[in-house]
């Protein structure tokens, strides 16, 4: 694992931040060009929680997380050719075209899905946690979801039985005070939609700075200790915006008059950035890992468009763990 | 019900279902169980008893009353290398966590290109005949046949309830288990040691050339006796087969026996409407309707909510009257 506390790892952790905001940039340029069908949900804006997050856990740990979910895949370590392929419907998706934009999954390296029914895989998560502690494992797992989920049921259900179980499990909310087009506080009773209700479950919480890559590192960090001590789970609230609208369709229209923009002053490339500089890192090392970004984005594009159509016999493969799809004699 | 009854019959259903659990939790240290009232209390059904007592506290988990935190841990379980065995006390309340069903388990490993796997069993007490009314008394099998991805078992015997569930946690896949209500208190022959049954091959009960009669779980021993009584007073030779599993559905032993009785009725205790049975007949249509001499009747759950009152809950459910009724009516056609 780099360790990120230096100048060095911080700018890995830039680098991946970047390709993830590029991987997006082209998600949305292929959708509106017709290359990208069905429906995306962007998570540019959103890169600090991941990469931070992945930044303070260890390989075998475990994440779950939402159908806007491009950045956890990506932190997670599936390349953004994979993701593109999938999205452009081609045999070489990271879910070979049978699960699209929604679903991306990298289970070899601990990301074992997004799931696109609010709230669901909190649980999951939870579940994962349970097994490690049956397996005498120190993984954790964490659950990504959005503020949205915070008002359903199995939100409460999943923080309840982790907390009574005392399980090694992070709630890492990424709050973009939108619960698709309202207001979380309009739909809310609850002033922290996350850390306000974790409280109630007897559960540590903390709010975070979502857009700085730092601060969620190190507030990912202190509740993985917790996590890996058997302390229990911890609800972390990390605050953040989206750039685009919920999803393809919806343009952002209501968000009032310069919101976007100042959120765009703290944007989380914008906060490495001047953490970078500050620890000592010229800009042209910040500009030639910001290049190679661009340079695997941009090839990942051209592979993924060379890439053949998903492949017809795959509609019958993989409903079981034999692989096939027969359901009778 | 049938009183088929011998001396070999010493078992329960409800006990076997216990000791089919605790036969996979000592071979396999990765099987673990969790729900309401599972551990000391021994489950509401009394069908979990003496495993807390054998296995302890970290493979027997109690839960809170909260079925998508039930169901959805099993699945992250099952996921990173467990076999959870998750009770969902009646199988009513599926509904609570039907998201799980219809959306999530059934489909991550689809949706993943195959990433991952999910060897999980959900067992629930299903179907009527105790008058617990209309929310705890439904047989819901066939809101489980509407979702592909899911494997069905739903055993009529208390040796088929251990050879089925050793089949059904030893799969890769995830199953959903029915345990029949009324089938609790009934006896059999215990299960050998080692016994497993495969899933998708129904048995044939009992042999015969004028009809046959297609059961399920609870309708098994129904049409058993409704087989006995048109022997007696009619000499109508009724052949029954218990499917024992929906998914993988035996269709050829059904086609088999058609073939060889040209005549089929289907007992199914879930509602007409969207019920298995509708399955059955559709592919005998297809696959098999040359074979036929008759017309094919479904004996099923009426399309309403199930009442309270034992005589009104007999209006609206198979039973032997209404199969031997409905197989007097084909011999005549």
């Amino acid at each position: 694992m780099t360790d990120t506390t230096t100048a060095t790892g911080l700018l890995a952790l830039h680098e991946t931040m970047s390709v993830i905001r590029r991987t997006e940039k082209a998600a949305h340029d292929l959708f509106m060009s017709g290359l990208v069908k069905g429906t995306t949900h962007l998570a540019a804006g959103h890169e600090a929680v991941a990469v931070g997050a992945r930044a303070a856990l260890r390989d075998g740990d475990y994440a779950f997380a939402t159908y806007r979910g491009h950045h956890h895949a990506i932190a997670w370590g599936a390349t953004p050719e994979e993701c593109l392929a999938e999205l452009m419907q081609r045999s070489t998706g990271l879910n070979k075209a049978k699960g699209g934009s929604m679903h991306l999954t990298k289970a070899e390296s601990g990301m074992l899905g997004s799931y696109a029914i609010v709230g669901a895989h909190l649980p999951m998560a939870v579940g994962a946690a349970w097994s490690a502690r049956l397996r005498g494992t120190e993984q954790v797992a964490v659950a990504f979801f959005g503020d949205g989920a915070t008002n359903i049921g199995a939100f409460h259900e999943a923080l309840n039985l982790a907390a009574v179980w005392r399980l090694p499990v992070l709630f890492v909310c990424e709050n973009n005070f939108y619960m698709e087009y309202t207001p979380i506080g309009a739909v809310t009773a609850a002033e922290h939609p996350a850390a306000g209700r974790a409280q109630s479950y007897g559960l540590p919480a903390e709010v975070v700075d979502g857009n700085d890559v730092v601060a969620v590192r190190d507030a990912v960090a202190r509740a993985a200790v917790r996590a890996r001590a058997g302390d229990g789970p911890t609800v972390l609230e990390a605050h953040t915006y989206r750039h685009y609208g919920h999803s393809r369709t919806d343009p952002g229209k209501y968000r009032p008059d310069g919101e976007l923009e100042r959120w765009l002053e703290r944007d989380p490339l914008t906060v490495s950035a001047h953490r970078l500089r500050e620890a000592g890192t010229s800009g042209d090392d910040i500009a030639a890992a910001e290049h190679r970004a661009a340079a695997v984005v941009e090839r990942a594009v051209a592979n993924a468009r060379a890439a053949p159509e998903a492949d017809l016999s795959e509609a019958f493969t993989d409903v079981w763990a034999d692989g096939g799809a027969a359901w009778r004699t | 019900m049938a009183d088929v009854t011998t001396s070999q019959d010493v078992v329960t259903y409800r006990d076997s279902v216990a000791e089919g659990i605790a036969r996979e939790m000592r071979r396999d240290p990765a099987v673990v169980c969790l729900g309401e009232d599972i551990g000391a209390a021994g489950g509401v059904f009394k069908t979990t008893v003496g495993l807390f007592e054998e296995f302890g506290p970290e493979r027997v988990w109690d839960t809170p009353i909260s079925e998508q935190a039930i169901v959805g841990a099993a699945m992250g379980a099952a996921m990173t290398g467990m076999r959870p065995v998750a009770e969902i006390m009646f199988s009513d309340f599926l509904a609570c966590c039907w998201d799980y069903l219809a959306n999530e388990i059934p489909k991550v490993r689809y949706m993943t290109g195959g990433q991952v796997t999910v060897p999980l069993v959900i067992r629930t007490a299903n179907g009527g005949g105790l008058g617990f009314g209309a929310q705890h008394s439904q047989a819901v099998e066939n809101w489980v046949l509407t979702v592909p991805g899911l494997k069905i078992a739903a055993p009529s015997t208390p040796a088929d309830v251990v050879g089925l569930l050793a089949s059904a946690i030893r799969s890769d896949d995830p199953v959903v288990f029915f345990e029949h209500k009324g089938l609790l208190a009934s006896k059999g022959a215990p299960a050998p040691d080692g016994h497993v049954v495969p899933f998708g091959e129904a048995a044939v009960l009992r042999e015969g050339d004028d009809v046959t009669l297609v059961a399920l779980a609870s309708t098994v021993p129904l049409a058993l006796t409704a087989a006995e009584r048109l022997a007696a007073d009619d000499s109508v030779a009724a052949e029954v087969l218990d499917l024992r599993t929906l998914i993988p559905l035996d269709v050829a032993a059904v086609l088999r026996s058609v073939e060889r009785t040209s005549r089929l009725v289907v007992v199914e205790e879930n509602p007409y409407q969207g019920g298995w049975g509708g399955t059955i007949v559709s592919v005998v249509a297809d696959e098999g309707f040359e074979l036929l001499d008759a017309p094919v009747k479904r004996v099923a759950g009426a399309n309403v909510p199930l009442p309270f009152a034992d005589a009104l809950e007999d209006q609206v459910i198979p039973t032997v009257d209404k199969v031997v009724d409905a197989v007097r009516s084909l011999t005549k056609y």
